[in-house]
């Protein structure tokens, strides 16, 4: 079915001053992915997956400007923790700012200079776990980053990472428009955790794909840029194979619109994903979760855990699927949207789907939104913990199952003490 | 140390009266009870004198050492010293007992001008303190009161107080719920902290935990009034012969 001509017509203004090098593999995986692109065109707010957010800032020919952003009110996200740093200044890799890549102990290409090569693993990667995830739902910005990605990395572990891979994501002018496409394999056994941080433009649009072999464990924290007027649409491509780990945790402090994507496909036997996500908006805020898991493999465990911290009028979505298929026996699925609602403006607009095809699992789901308990506030100030005090411990208290999602000690104090300064900031 | 007069309160949101002109004087280092029938206004009282919202005092006043609760915040209420052990003690998931515990002492200290307690100081007393109540150490790092039976969620109420070493202690039917051994304890951790800078107010609808925690004064609250104080006696009427003789008596 061709795509409707005002999505066709978006698509060709968006990209219109696009252009990406042909040659090679990737040069042909682009061009397939350009294909799709021009059949599918961009999405439209009548879309099933796009009425609670509006795309139009996302699929617009052009960004809207976004003021660069000055973090110094609080640490950067991560300076504590022991890892090895990779900094895109616009979407550029800045080798000048950045580490040796070498010493994260895993094998760490640039998009540009791998996409020649006759021979690559990221071939059976890129844009490869991107298609599979157009099914049944098309996420056409995920296939304009296939085709048009100015910058990326290929990142391969295939042992025990020395040091978790960083990825730092600056903005360079108010009106810088980047677009990023990585891919990533955790082979059988090995192990690798990545850290994303920074506002990286006014307008972000990527994609991860990301490859767990047999065994192998994949941990994922992302903090995603602050500055108030940024809008992004980011994506995550998972693939599991048996007894793989995946982990995702997200912390979005700010952002005008963001939009954060995840598929995940447990195709192995006894694969295990998490995805997380703690969101704290302030005014001018729109912030959706959209996150697909299928079941195909046998005895698999996943979990959404997603919560969302909303006032003055801030908007957050959560659109969440669990998928079983026929045979996928003994899944243990589960999903928990939250919203608290710090007053009557803001709101919560959540739509968590089971669709289940096996007759032996155990799926659960559930989506609240509601205020401050009153009771347990008064019951912290009776004790004399002042109002404020008392207000972020129980938004903190909120945001716990979702902070439970990080594994790591340090990093998980690092995503705490950032949400405990947002809230500070953010005491009406 | 806590002086009540003429206390009216009614319900902010309705046209209900509940306290009709309540007078109390508790000393320094007094303990009274107070017993009264179903809905004859003791908690709201407790509520009001630690400023939980949805009241509003029409008339009166409640001093504590000569300073007004009444016009106070529920958190400089308790940083000047008033304490209120709840009927009902609330569930908090997510956060741990003790960092809720180390972070009221500790806000109540900064308050008053004083240093943070350490860490490491903080770690020893209130271990010896959970003991002393036989609160154990799993119990400390579970979220407040989640998951606590009703007899551990009364006894932690105590561990607070023994904490905070308030100087007026209300405790609203911290008895109710407990079992023979358990009211012991809780009586045992009141007792350890009775002196003379500090006075409660124990209401209770059961003379057994009078028995341990020996009253100076008994009052009566009967449609939101004390209509009878007595000494100790006052509670073995009650035990022996319920409200009506003695609201017959007062009518
Ligand atoms: N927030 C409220 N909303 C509506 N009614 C209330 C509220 N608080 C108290 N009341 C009413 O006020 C009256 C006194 O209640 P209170 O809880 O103070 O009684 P009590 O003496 O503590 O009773 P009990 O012995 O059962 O604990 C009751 O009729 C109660 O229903
Ligand atoms: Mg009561």
């Amino acid at each position: 079915m061709a795509a409707p001509q005002a999505k066709l017509d978006a698509l060709a203004a968006r990209i219109a001053g696009l252009s990406f090098p042909v040659a090679g593999w990737l040069g042909a995986a682009r061009a397939d992915a350009l294909d799709r692109l021009a059949a599918m065109g961009l999405p439209g707010k009548r879309d099933e997956y796009w009425r609670y957010t509006d795309p139009a800032a996302l699929t617009g020919a052009v960004p809207l400007a976004a003021a660069l952003f000055d973090e110094s009110d609080e640490a950067v996200a991560f300076s504590g923790i022991d890892r090895v740093k990779l900094v895109f200044v616009n979407g550029v890799f800045d080798t000048a700012q950045s580490d040796d890549p070498a010493l994260a102990g895993v094998e760490i290409e640039h998009l540009a200079d791998a996409g020649a090569a006759d021979i690559h693993w990221a071939r059976e990667v890129y844009g490869v776990l991107e298609t599979r995830g157009q099914t049944p739902v098309q996420r056409p910005l995920a296939t304009l980053a296939t085709a048009f990605a100015t910058g990326g990395l290929l990142i391969r572990a295939t042992g025990k990472a020395a040091k978790p891979v960083s990825l730092i994501y600056l903005q360079g002018s108010d009106t810088s428009d980047v677009i990023l496409h990585h891919c990533i394999k955790v082979e059988s056994g090995a192990e690798l955790t990545l850290l994303e941080n920074g506002n990286a433009a006014a307008r972000l649009t990527m994609v991860m794909e990301v490859e767990v072999a047999a065994g192998g464990r994949f941990h994922h924290i992302r903090a995603q840029g602050r500055a108030h007027q940024r809008h992004a649409a980011t994506h995550v491509f998972a693939r599991l194979g048996a007894k793989a780990l995946f982990k995702s945790f997200t912390v979005t402090a700010n952002g005008a619109l963001t939009r954060n994507d995840a598929v995940i496909e447990l195709v192995g036997d006894d694969a295990v994903a998490h995805v997380a996500g703690a969101a704290v908006g302030d005014g001018a805020f729109h912030h959706d979760d959209t996150v697909f898991v299928t079941h195909q493999g046998l005895r698999c465990e996943s979990r959404q855990v997603f919560k969302k911290v909303l006032k003055n009028g801030a908007t957050g979505v959560f659109q969440g699927k669990i998928l079983v298929k026929k045979g996928a026996q003994k899944t243990d699925g589960y999903q928990i949207s939250q919203a608290l609602l710090l007053d009557d403006d803001s709101q919560f607009l959540a739509k968590p789907e089971l669709e289940i095809y096996a007759d032996d699992v155990k799926c659960s789901h559930g989506s609240t939104s509601g205020a401050i308990d009153d009771t347990a506030l008064f019951y912290l100030r009776s004790r004399g913990v002042p109002e404020k005090a008392a207000q972020s411990l129980l938004v903190l208290a909120f945001l716990a199952e979702a902070m439970a999602e990080i594994d790591d000690a340090d990093i998980a104090e690092d995503i705490r003490a950032r949400l405990e300064s947002w809230l500070a900031r953010h005491e009406h | 140390m806590l002086e009540i007069k003429n206390l009216h309160v009614k319900l902010e949101e309705e046209d209900k009266i509940i306290l009709k002109g309540v007078n109390l004087s508790i000393g320094a280092g007094q303990v009274h009870a107070i017993m009264g029938p179903n809905g004859s206004g003791k908690s709201t009282l407790s509520y009001v004198l630690a400023g939980r919202e949805g009241y509003a005092v029409t008339e009166g006043s409640a001093l504590l050492e000569g300073t007004e609760l009444l016009e106070m915040e529920p958190e400089e209420r308790a940083a000047v010293g008033l304490f209120l052990a709840f009927q009902y003690p609330v569930e908090i998931p997510g956060v741990g007992n003790m960092t809720f515990l180390r972070t009221a002492v500790n806000a109540q200290r900064k308050a008053r001008g004083e240093d943070e307690m350490s860490a490491g100081d903080f770690l020893k007393v209130v271990r010896a303190k959970a003991k002393a109540l036989q609160i154990d150490a799993e119990m400390m790092k579970r979220p407040v009161n989640v998951g606590f039976s009703g007899g551990e969620k009364k006894r932690n109420e105590i561990l607070q107080m023994a904490m905070l070493e308030p100087k007026m202690c209300v405790l609203d039917e911290t008895d109710s719920g407990l079992d023979v051994d358990a009211m012991k304890l809780v009586a045992d951790g009141v007792n350890a902290l009775r002196g003379a800078g500090r006075s409660f107010l124990v209401i209770t609808h059961y003379q057994r935990l009078l028995d341990h925690i020996a009253p100076d004064v008994v009052h009566i609250m009967a449609d939101g009034r004390i209509v009878k104080s007595g000494g100790p006696e006052l509670a073995l009427e009650v035990e022996n012969n319920g409200y009506a003789g003695i609201l017959a008596e007062v009518e």
